[in-house]
């Protein structure tokens, strides 16, 4: 096809640009590792101290992989979003799959001692977080599908979103206040955002995850692009509906509700990275999009979580705070600039 | 009546509307292939209705729908989508497709699970830009379009579907008379010189008598189906709209205010 050869040159460029962005991630942190010793260290050459060698293969390398996941899975599940409920503004942040992820995971750490009065603890693994985090956001999903199936209008859909977030962070004021400081810790500290702290055990769980949603939005290439069309041509054009459908809705909750439940609330990934994206790739072909989402994803969270290291201590800024501050100003330049988001 | 074979679509006996509500009834007509036919009739009447009904979009309520003499109901999705394509008063949802992708959309129901383009498909889309004109726009997008240019390309996305009836909904409303004209002209061409059978709601009376093969009148009754000059000899244009408004003019096949 012609237009993948076009974007050949590009492709090229952004897997450059990762690969910069992943030495520039690895190379930042708390002890500060020459650029030398990175590279020896990474292409089998001898490192002068061992601790290096440990923190950059144990450590960095572990986080950066989790940030590739992160950034490219939240962007890929954004974009399907965005086709599926024919919205510009949608993602997993905007319709509240982030909020029902919040409020799984705040059910769990907060409310489990709230209601047995036995201290948490017992429950407390990080498979069941992960598990009530997806659980959360699943059922928001659920509930947003059954929505945009019965309400045609774009808007609605935001605004239950946007009353899913209200609903979530009432309760969980609720149940912050009943709450004992520690779990309340627990909680704030998983609010906050992070692609480091996971075992590698959580990493090829979070691997899994994502590679099942990719693969599912891969084998839906071509129904998303029927679905541009609209659902009526889609129909017409030889498109099982509601299977089609099922399947893309179960990819995005993969990808929503597992990378939430590892990785934390990470705002404005999802919504910013596909629209950020069609400034390289100016197209609605998702055989393009799907491949340079990703790669686009990856690199932002890739360098967010380089400038949560940069106070070069041993503190950590929250990777949320990060993806805000990067992502909202994009959002309001992309209207901005173009007048109205087109997706 | 001729074999049923030989008709591309044959209705008998349809109604048509929602389980709470019958839209119309006692609808029978056929179409051959070659043929341009306009269904026409009063607003909410029920054209739209009968028009997503014949184009799978929702239920028939009683009757038969058969297309090359097979029932329309079994047809699986992904054979009706190589029989039938529609055109749809609703707009695309992404708008910022360009006309060649999206044109392209329809070669989907022949390619493979990604949708990878063979030269023939090629081929098929590049004649439905030069079709309808579109050769200068193939890579513009939707949203810079004119309502005109927009109806061209999602009728060639149609032709490119490739397939020998085509159900239109409604393709000349907001467009001046020209651009009526063009596109009905141009509906003309495909359906008398690749032999589709072409299926469309109007409004434009007139421009149906003079251009349409046949036309389906939808009038609450008896639902007249035939070639224009017969229709106008059997005065069935005259029962159309309240006579105290406007009358049917049988010399020039046109439509006067009662002054």
């Amino acid at each position: 096809m012609q237009q993948a050869k076009s974007y050949r040159i590009s492709f090229v460029l952004i897997l450059l640009a990762l690969f910069c962005a992943w030495i520039l991630n690895i190379s930042s942190g708390s002890v500060t590792i020459p650029f030398e010793a990175i590279f020896s260290s990474l292409f089998g050459g001898e490192v002068k101290i061992d601790s290096w060698n440990y923190i950059i293969w144990n450590y960095r390398i572990p986080k950066a992989f989790t940030a590739i996941l992160v950034g490219g899975g939240l962007s890929i599940s954004g974009l399907l979003m965005q086709t599926l409920f024919r919205n510009p503004l949608a993602g997993p942040f905007v319709l509240g799959i982030s909020s029902g992820a919040s409020l799984g995971a705040a059910l769990l750490l907060m409310g489990a001692s709230f209601i047995t009065g036995l201290t948490s603890f017992v429950f407390l693994s990080d498979v069941s977080l992960a598990i009530a985090a997806s659980m959360g956001s699943f059922l928001v999903l659920f509930v947003v599908t059954l929505v945009a199936n019965r309400i045609k209008d774009t808007m609605a859909l935001l605004i239950i979103g946007l009353m899913f977030g209200s609903i979530t962070a009432a309760i969980v004021s609720v149940l912050a206040y009943f709450s004992t400081a520690e779990n309340l810790q627990r909680f704030i500290f998983w609010s906050y955002g992070s692609v480091g702290n996971l075992s590698s055990q959580q990493v090829i769980l979070l691997a899994a995850i994502v590679g099942t949603g990719v693969i599912l939005s891969i084998l839906s290439i071509k129904k998303l692009n029927a679905f541009l069309l609209g659902e009526n041509y889609a129909q017409s054009l030889g498109v099982p509906l509601k299977k089609s459908r099922l399947i893309i809705i179960i990819a995005t909750g993969l990808l929503a509700g597992g990378i939430t439940a590892f990785a934390g609330p990470i705002a404005f990934v999802g919504l910013a990275v596909p629209h950020l994206t069609r400034q390289i790739f100016d197209t609605m072909e998702h055989r393009v999009l799907i491949p340079s989402v990703f790669l686009y994803g990856a690199i932002l969270m890739l360098l967010c979580d380089t400038i949560a290291q940069l106070p070069n201590s041993a503190n950590v800024l929250p990777i949320n705070a990060i993806t805000s501050l990067v992502g909202a100003p994009v959002v309001i330049w992309l209207l901005v600039r173009k007048r109205k988001m087109l997706f | 009546m001729s074999n049923p074979k030989t008709h591309t679509i044959s209705i008998n006996n349809l109604a048509i509307g929602y389980t709470s509500k019958t839209v119309a009834k006692n609808i029978n007509f056929s179409c051959h292939s070659g043929e341009l036919c306009a269904i026409i009739g009063v607003n909410g009447v029920g054209k739209s209705t009968l028009l997503r009904t014949l184009g799978n979009l929702q239920p028939e309520l009683s009757g038969s729908i058969t297309i090359k003499g097979e029932n329309l109901a079994d047809y699986s999705s992904p054979k009706l989508a190589q029989e039938l394509s529609v055109v749809l008063t609703e707009q695309p949802s992404s708008k910022n497709l360009t006309v060649e992708e999206l044109i392209a959309l329809g070669r989907q129901p022949y390619t493979n699970w990604i949708g990878t383009l063979s030269p023939s498909d090629k081929t098929l889309i590049q004649d439905s830009l030069a079709a309808f004109l579109l050769n200068d726009l193939r890579h513009n997008k939707c949203h810079e379009l004119s309502d005109g240019q927009l109806q061209r390309v999602l009728i060639a996305r149609a032709m490119a579907q490739d397939t020998p009836l085509i159900l239109l909904d409604e393709p000349t409303t907001h467009l001046d008379l020209y651009h009526k004209v063009q596109i009905l002209k141009l509906l003309q061409q495909l359906a008398h010189n690749e032999q589709k059978t072409i299926l469309f709601t109007t409004h434009e009376i007139d421009l149906a008598i003079q251009l349409c093969d046949k036309i389906l009148i939808l009038d609450c009754a008896e639902n007249p189906f035939g070639e224009p000059c017969e229709l106008i000899e059997q005065k069935h244009f005259e029962h159309l709209f309240p006579s105290e408004m406007v009358v049917f003019d049988a010399k020039t096949g046109s439509f006067k205010v009662n002054k």
